[in-house]
């Protein structure tokens, strides 16, 4: 894809996907949202950087966490913020998806936060909207969720120093994950050491290779000394014909459970991007124990989400430098 | 181009600045803090003067990035240090430091900020540099020094080899 989400002197216009960003652009985000997660220490937790901004949150597909944490980072920033949900709105009455965007950008939006079960949603939209509008992409199909990796990153980097050291490994259902697309790229483009996947072939896509992963069946053998443990959801809603046995037969195989945590490091971080199915994907004694950052992924959602809000607006400057 | 100014002894400023201070805040157990960059190194000198038992505690540091007032203009700016106050502003005495006071609009964003925080009893400013071209009707309490400077010149303290004043005149732009 040739980098239609960046100005033209390389500042982020758009947020749709990690691929083809640079490695200082992805510390950049990673270092503002350092700056943002200070804030939640004041009594007043909020900054003016968007106000008079309306960012509207269109929602194609359910979701609690992502929307409720873009909500919040845009609040925080002191933007005006709406929340659509699509499936109930105008579309349902026939009104085209074009159509819907237009009156939206008639209402003055200045930025699209969408998630939608098609992949490519987000960049169709980033291509039809007026030029002083920009688009982050909130998850599209099993395409990419670049804010979700980025702040898996960000969690990752709190913990461990030195990205080129670790190795990290994703378990489960990478095929159907548009996280675990983004969190490779993001990994490679950090120049993390070794990326694993570990997960039954079903649920592995099949250019496995050419992500640049090392592929494992097998739990014992993928997590031996690993840094930092990725768990995913299986998707059951994406799943198309019998690619599992039973959950049960899963928690088995690919469940992650105290006995396989021990082997990798001893300080080895669990992560999760939720919804987590306890006893499923992971025991409830590992998703609620000391090496657990899962409730730390959501809340450096918040900071990661007001970073790239505010560099994808703050870029709108140039454009407006551009027409005068 | 740039020169250093020699003629002011920051030194010497500084502590005609701390006596100012210790007579307009005495009794107050003011807490200290320094706006990025160059009053966060004023702020830090001045305490040393001061000495903790008058001023009570750590120093406060506020990066007024994300309350300025150009972001709509220039975006987001690149990365410096977040604001840091190591204290409850709630109901104290706060001593407001920074290097140059010009068009008070840095002042403007640090006020702003600072009272997300809390409800300070009162903010006093104190400037090593006060100059002409203000463009808000903010003034300092305890200044250094006042320059009377063209709008095409600019001055900036710079610390590499210890604290020094530059003046730079701006080349005139032919567009």
């Amino acid at each position: 894809m040739t980098n239609n989400q960046l100005t033209e002197s390389g500042r982020l216009k758009h947020f749709l996907t990690i691929e083809g960003l640079k490695r200082d652009l992805l510390t950049d985000i990673m270092d503002h949202a350092e700056q943002f997660s200070s804030l939640s220490g004041r009594q007043v937790k909020k900054v003016p950087l968007l106000r008079g901004k309306t960012i509207m949150n269109l929602f194609f597909e359910n979701s609690t966490r992502t929307r409720t944490t873009f909500e919040l980072a845009a609040k925080r920033l002191s933007a005006d913020v709406l929340n659509l949900n699509i499936n109930t709105s105008a579309t349902s009455k026939g009104e085209s998806l074009l159509d819907t965007l237009h009156n939206l950008q008639a209402m003055h939006a200045d930025m699209f936060v969408v998630r939608h079960n098609k992949s490519g949603a987000a960049e169709f939209i980033a291509q039809h909207v007026a030029p002083h509008v920009s688009v982050i992409n909130a998850g599209d199909g099993c395409h990419a969720h670049p804010t979700q990796a980025m702040l898996d990153m960000f969690t990752i980097r709190r913990h461990k120093q030195h990205f080129p050291d670790l190795c990290v490994a994703i378990v489960g259902d990478v095929l159907h994950s548009r996280v675990a697309r983004s969190q490779i790229q993001a990994l490679a483009t950090l120049g993390v050491g070794e990326v694993r996947i570990i997960g039954p072939q079903t649920l592995l896509p099949a250019d496995s290779q050419t992500l640049g992963v090392h592929v494992y069946h097998d739990m014992e053998k993928g997590l031996k000394d690993v840094d930092v443990i990725i768990t995913l959801r299986l998707q059951i809603e994406r799943m198309q014909g019998a690619l599992l046995p039973s959950p049960q037969e899963y928690y088995e195989s690919y469940g992650l459970t105290e006995e396989k945590l021990k082997l990798a490091k001893p300080d080895a971080i669990v992560m999760h991007p939720g919804p987590i199915n306890r006893g499923v994907e992971i025991a409830s004694s590992i998703a609620d124990g000391p090496q657990s950052v899962i409730l730390e992924q959501v809340t450096h959602g918040i900071a990661v989400r007001m970073a790239v809000m505010s560099m994808v607006l703050g870029s709108q400057s140039e454009q407006q430098d551009d027409s005068t | 181009m740039t020169v250093v100014i020699t003629e002011i002894n920051i030194q010497q400023t500084l502590e005609s600045m701390a006596a100012e201070i210790r007579q307009t805040l005495a009794g107050k157990q003011p807490l200290l803090i320094g706006v990025h960059s160059g009053g966060v190194w004023i702020a830090k000198e001045l305490a040393k003067i001061l000495g903790s038992e008058f001023f009570d505690g750590n120093l406060g540091t506020l990066n007024i990035a994300y309350y300025r007032d150009d972001f709509t203009r220039i975006g987001m700016h690149p990365q410096v240090t977040p604001s840091d106050l190591p204290f409850s502003v709630e109901d104290r005495h706060l001593l407001l430091i920074d290097d140059v006071l010009y068009s008070g609009r840095t002042i403007r964003a640090a006020l702003n900020e600072i009272f997300d925080y809390g409800r300070p009893a009162s903010v006093t400013l104190a400037v090593l540099i006060e100059r002409n071209g203000r463009e808000l009707p903010i003034q300092a309490d305890i200044i250094g020094h006042t320059l009377e400077l063209t709008a095409e010149q600019q001055v900036k303290l710079c610390n590499t080899n210890g604290l020094q004043l530059e003046l730079k005149i701006k080349e005139v732009q032919h567009d």
